[in-house]
């Protein structure tokens, strides 16, 4: 990383963290929405823009994450985050092991149609098992029950939403950074430049020994850990988890995050998720027809910007820079 | 010594006899070109050495062992390396990191997740010092997808060059690409692979660079070989004369 993208990132991340301070407990509510997102996004991308392959079914995992959380504080009356993260990586991890191993055989619209349906049962065993699962009604984690670092913090009282918010959302920003360093790390990693040699040319990458399969199967696995972790940190901000979570249309915002701020670039995918949620958020209070504003915004993107938001900034900045050094030239 | 031995080594597709009962040898150090008309089967039978395709009947000996049903990383273990008629390269990774990726498989190391490849320093330096043989040292930042053709040919003999095979197979390398380009690839490509070693069977149609450059020439027509014999034998070759080049010796 350059000296320059560090100073980047070291700004952002003071910027972040003086949100509660500045802005207020609403708007850090939804910057906390936004960076559990941006989590989500981090993962899928690794499959998309890095390995090639496009998920339509990675609301599994959000789903997962989020349903763990709530199973553990119902039945086995846990009410630590620790504990939740512990049990839904776990069962993420194993999910996307699972999945991985049917999916990760097949490539492109093959690959994308068997993890949409695997995710429609998913949401189905959750609808059809709803003595466990409470059905539409869903399950609630109300954040009142909730410990953070190992009971340290908890949140009793009538004015508890406030001091939770703020709390939360730095909980959820040191492990947003965590995972963001993480996830650079993996791309940048062999087994990283492996993913990506895969995407560009599998049948060259098979020529150097590399067992495309296992490859793959792993970039799913990391994949599905992120987004259940995603899904872990979503549910107390959320306080209720419904199968809606699991239903395909949230495996089409994960895909839109991605879309809007670029796939083909790191932090693309991060962006997308943040301005997706402040889009969602404001086009509902705005208007009732919501779901069109973002349909409209969908169809612009892919004519007029395809590489995203950010793809597009880089492309101008290196447009501006060129032109400069032909100018100083 | 022989290095690589077919026997009786036969492909066809339908009515179409690809490779055709063949028993081929190549043997340790050698310069070997492979050449015959488009349909002869020379792609076929690399692409059966290498595990692209899996042969009808025959066997397949690396050495003494049998690879005829070892899969391609069995294969590439036991010292086979290849490149393809097409260039095909990781074109959105830069030059380096498409030679580097390739170090990186052969040290077995491409199974490192929490570890930034750059960082990786005797990788790195061994990938700079081939793309320097190449003659791609002032281009290791770029993206693959941006070198000229002649760059892109280099580049991709340099990418199965560094998995440091015992038996590399070069399919045209300098198709699609100018005469001049032509003697600097196969100048670059002959002095490396000579100097590291490495024998060689490289599939080409320029005659001139065939008796240029090869210790011995092996020409197919039709799925079996016609000849086999140093240059200056396959020039004075009749049946060569008539079937490949069109003209009575």
């Amino acid at each position: 990383m350059s000296r320059r993208a560090a100073a980047l990132v070291a700004g952002v991340v003071i910027v972040l963290a003086l949100v509660p301070v500045v802005l207020g407990t609403y708007q850090t509510q939804l910057l906390t929405y936004g960076l559990t997102l941006a989590i989500a996004a981090l993962g899928f991308n690794l499959l998309l823009g890095y390995t090639g392959l496009l998920s339509f079914g990675h609301s599994a995992f959000l789903g997962t994450g989020a349903y763990t959380v709530a199973l553990m504080m119902r039945y086995l009356g846990v009410s630590s985050l620790e504990l939740f993260i512990l049990g839904g990586v776990v069962s993420s991890a194993a999910l996307a092991a699972l999945l991985g191993v049917v999916c990760v055989r097949h490539t492109r619209i093959f690959f994308a149609i068997l993890t949409l349906a695997l995710s429609q049962v998913l949401w189905t065993l959750a609808y059809k098992f709803f003595w466990i699962t409470g059905g539409t009604d869903g399950l609630r984690v109300p954040f009142s029950q909730l410990t953070l670092l190992g009971g340290l913090i908890n949140f009793p009282g009538a004015d508890a939403f406030a001091r939770f918010i703020t709390y939360y959302y730095y909980y959820v920003l040191v492990l947003f950074c965590v995972c963001t360093a993480l996830m650079w790390l993996i791309v940048n990693s062999p087994f990283g430049k492996t993913l990506q040699a895969i995407r560009d040319n599998e049948t060259r990458a098979r020529f150097l020994g590399v067992r495309i399969w296992r490859y793959r199967w792993l970039a799913f696995l990391v994949s599905g850990i992120f987004t259940g972790l995603a899904g872990i940190l979503w549910v107390p901000l959320n306080g209720l988890v419904t199968p809606d979570v699991l239903y395909w249309p949230q495996s089409g915002k994960i895909v839109f995050f991605a879309v809007l701020g670029g796939f083909r670039n790191f932090a693309g995918p991060i962006v997308g998720a943040v301005i997706f949620n402040y889009l969602e958020v404001y086009a509902v209070a705005v208007t009732q027809y919501w779901q069109i504003t973002l349909g409209v915004i969908l169809i612009v993107l892919v004519t007029f910007l395809p590489a995203g938001i950010v793809g597009t900034a880089e492309r101008l900045r290196a447009r501006l820079k060129k032109k400069r050094a032909e100018q100083f030239s | 010594m022989s290095l690589l031995r077919t026997e009786n080594l036969k492909k066809h597709f339908g009515e179409t006899r690809a490779v055709d009962g063949v028993d081929f040898t190549v043997n340790e150090g050698e310069f070997l070109s492979l050449v015959g008309t488009n349909g002869a089967g020379k792609t076929t039978l690399v692409n059966l050495i290498s595990a692209f395709l899996s042969p009808d009947s025959g066997r397949i000996f690396v050495g003494d062992r049998d690879i005829t049903h070892a899969s391609v990383d069995e294969r590439i273990r036991a010292g086979i390396a290849r490149s393809f008629q097409l260039v095909n390269l990781f074109d959105d990774l830069s030059v380096l990191d498409n030679v580097a990726l390739s170090i990186f498989a052969r040290e077995g190391k491409t199974k490192r997740i929490f570890a930034l490849a750059e960082r990786d320093a005797a990788v790195t330096r061994e990938a700079l010092d081939l793309l320097a043989e190449f003659g791609l040292g002032g281009k290791s930042g770029a993206r693959a997808r941006d070198l000229a053709q002649g760059e892109r040919k280099l580049l991709d003999v340099a990418v199965a060059y560094a998995l440091r095979p015992k038996l590399l197979f070069l399919d045209e390398p300098t198709s699609g690409v100018s005469t001049r380009d032509k003697a600097q690839i196969m100048d670059t490509v002959s002095s490396v692979v000579r100097g590291g070693g490495i024998t060689a069977v490289v599939i080409e149609h320029d005659m001139d660079v065939v008796f240029k450059y090869s210790d011995r020439v092996v020409v197919m027509h039709e799925g079996r070989f016609l000849a086999d014999g140093p240059p200056d034998e396959i020039r004075r070759n009749s049946d060569v004369a008539k079937y490949l080049l069109g003209t009575d010796v």
